[in-house]
């Protein structure tokens, strides 16, 4: 009996053994791509083993193209053009694309495997996105609850962005999370200065990054952060501009007027912020030193709430029927909003009925 | 059993069709019959796979199996070969043939599990065929079950049109359907019969 079972399993593990090896000799003979050539806006040639991803071997050349589901065909995000090899559009693509986009030869890139020379197109900012560490140099208040943070980038040790863009700050894995989880914090300080970044964040409760960044980081940890990211930065016209945030809604808005300071801007600017209470009001000292340095610039804080205090002598209420005393000229102003979704969406609907033409209205909404 | 090959071949096909008298390869036969298009491909893999499989393991049995002793093992040796042929298959159609590969290569991890393709292994072992009876026995097997899909495919996207009570909806009416069809697959069991 026990010769039978010994030689069963003998034999079976035998054959399945020379199969495999078939299989992994077939695996080196025809799996193998050899060296491909990634081609990049017809600038960068990236030579790599083929075989794999477009979007894994991107990431491993430090080309980080957006992707929240990490490489399983889900989230559809990670969207390049290809315009040259590639092969034919594949049926996990489809669900993700519109006609548009399938015309414009629009790909998923992380369902597209690299067996050729490829050419791809990606916008120039992707080349600037990177992954830095950094160590917390500083951590301050501003409010009850919100506090500036102050990341002193060590690897790579400089930073290039756009006065409002943003960067996503990793938490690593402490008692109330399991895994690292990121969010996004749009950069405060000015984009000249490029070996540090500020953020300012406000406590959301339960909030799993900023529960973190409030109670359990400390001065000189060292955290990961990745970017800069987003398209909500200055227009560079000679028009009006109109700057509206709540919350900690004024870290883009800082690093913006920072910059328009420093480059001795004559543009008029209308800063209007939305807060609860007077508790709610920060960097006011530092807005009313802008409003000596610039030309022409009003700092407005609206408070919504300001109970008895409305002795104070600002302005109460909310900010869409203040619009008419501060915007000028309409058709020639363009406003720049940072708050959350309902705020954005109100404001939004003032600015259209004041005459605001809706492509000058750019924002970020945190959602 | 002294059939002439050929008659088993064309048997396969229509009167001993393996999905229509058999019922095997069911769940792949179910639910990839919504679109002509693909049941083509599949129906296609399953051809082409059925071919192969059948000859290597024919091979197998009478060459490994037979000489040492150990044709209690013919489930699991089968199984294995077929995995492995699909695997291999699958490597090199991606790697010579890309459009192929789009068209066929995704049906290829279905079919590994496909109980048709291990039935066909292993009817030519009880009916104790000789090689060339196996090798055209698979082949007219993967015929009739590339046939049978397309059938079901093309009825139930033109059924997709029409009203279909609650209850029958889905794979409900695809089983009536298949019965229907294979009811109308014996019509043609007086040309010929193999088993």
């Amino acid at each position: 009996m026990i010769v039978v079972i010994v030689n069963t399993v003998l034999i079976v593990s035998g054959i399945s053994g020379l199969l495999a090896l078939l299989l992994v000799i077939a695996d080196m003979l025809f799996a193998n791509y050899g060296e491909c050539k990634i081609n990049i806006n017809g600038k960068k040639e990236l030579n790599l083993k083929g075989g794999s991803s477009l979007l894994t071997l991107l990431n491993e050349s430090g080309i980080y193209l957006a992707s929240a589901c990490g490489g399983r065909g889900s989230c559809g995000f990670c969207k390049c053009k290809i315009t040259q090899g590639g092969g034919p559009l594949l049926p996990t693509e489809k669900p993700f694309l519109n006609k548009t986009e399938i015309n414009n030869q629009i790909r998923l890139s992380c369902q597209v495997k690299v067996k050729e020379d490829i050419s791809i197109e990606i916008p120039e900012d992707i080349f600037n996105i990177r992954k830095f560490k950094a160590r917390v140099t500083d951590i301050k208040d501003l409010t009850y609850d919100i506090k500036e943070l102050t990341l002193q980038l060590i690897k790579p040790d400089s930073i290039d962005f756009k006065p409002g863009q943003y960067i996503q700050l990793e938490a690593p894995p402490y008692e109330k999370s399991k895994q690292p989880v990121s969010r996004a914090y749009s950069i405060s300080n000015a984009p000249f200065e490029k070996d540090f970044i500020q953020l300012i964040i406000r406590l959301v409760p339960d909030g799993l990054c900023t529960t973190y960044v409030f109670e359990y980081l400390q001065v000189n940890d060292i955290v990961n952060v990745t970017g800069p990211f987003g398209d909500f930065y200055i227009r560079d016209t000679q028009a009006d501009m109109l700057f509206i945030a709540g919350g900690s809604g004024k870290a883009p808005i800082k690093s913006m007027l920072e910059y328009l300071v420093k480059n001795k801007s004559r543009r008029k600017m209308v800063y209007m912020f939305g807060a609860q209470t007077k508790k709610d009001l920060y960097y006011t000292a530092l807005l009313e030193k802008y409003e000596k340095e610039l030309l022409d610039f009003t700092y407005v804080p609206v408070l919504s709430k300001p109970t008895q205090e409305c002795e104070w002598e600002g302005k109460c209420g909310y900010i869409p029927p203040y619009f008419p005393e501060y915007i000028k000229d309409p058709k020639n102003t363009e406003a720049y909003l940072c708050g959350s979704p309902g705020m954005i969406a109100a404001v939004i609907k003032g600015l259209k009925e004041n005459g605001v033409p809706e492509d000058k209205i750019y924002y970020d909404s945190f959602a | 059993m002294e059939i002439n090959a050929f008659i088993i071949f064309i048997a396969a096909i229509f009167t001993s069709n393996i999905l229509l008298t058999n019922f095997l390869g069911m769940c792949s036969f179910l639910s990839v019959s919504r679109e002509v298009e693909s049941s083509l491909g599949l129906g296609l893999a399953v051809f082409f796979v059925m071919t192969f499989t059948t000859a290597i393991n024919f091979v197998v049995y009478h060459f490994i199996l037979v000489p040492l002793n150990i044709i209690y093992l013919q489930y699991i040796i089968f199984i294995i070969v077929i995995a492995a042929f699909v695997q291999l298959t699958e490597m090199i159609i991606e790697r010579f043939s890309p459009v192929l590969y789009y068209t066929l290569g995704i049906f290829l991890p279905l079919i590994t599990v496909n109980c048709a393709i291990l039935g066909v292994s292993l009817f030519l072992v009880i009916r104790d065929y000789n090689f060339l009876q196996s090798v055209l026995y698979g082949a007219g097997s993967g015929i009739g079950w590339f046939i049978a899909i397309l059938a079901l495919a093309g009825i139930r996207q033109k059924v997709k049109y029409n009203y279909v009570p609650a209850g029958l909806q889905g794979a409900g009416l695809s089983l009536i359907i298949t019965g229907i069809m294979a009811l109308a697959f014996i019509g043609f069991s007086g040309i010929v019969v193999i088993q």
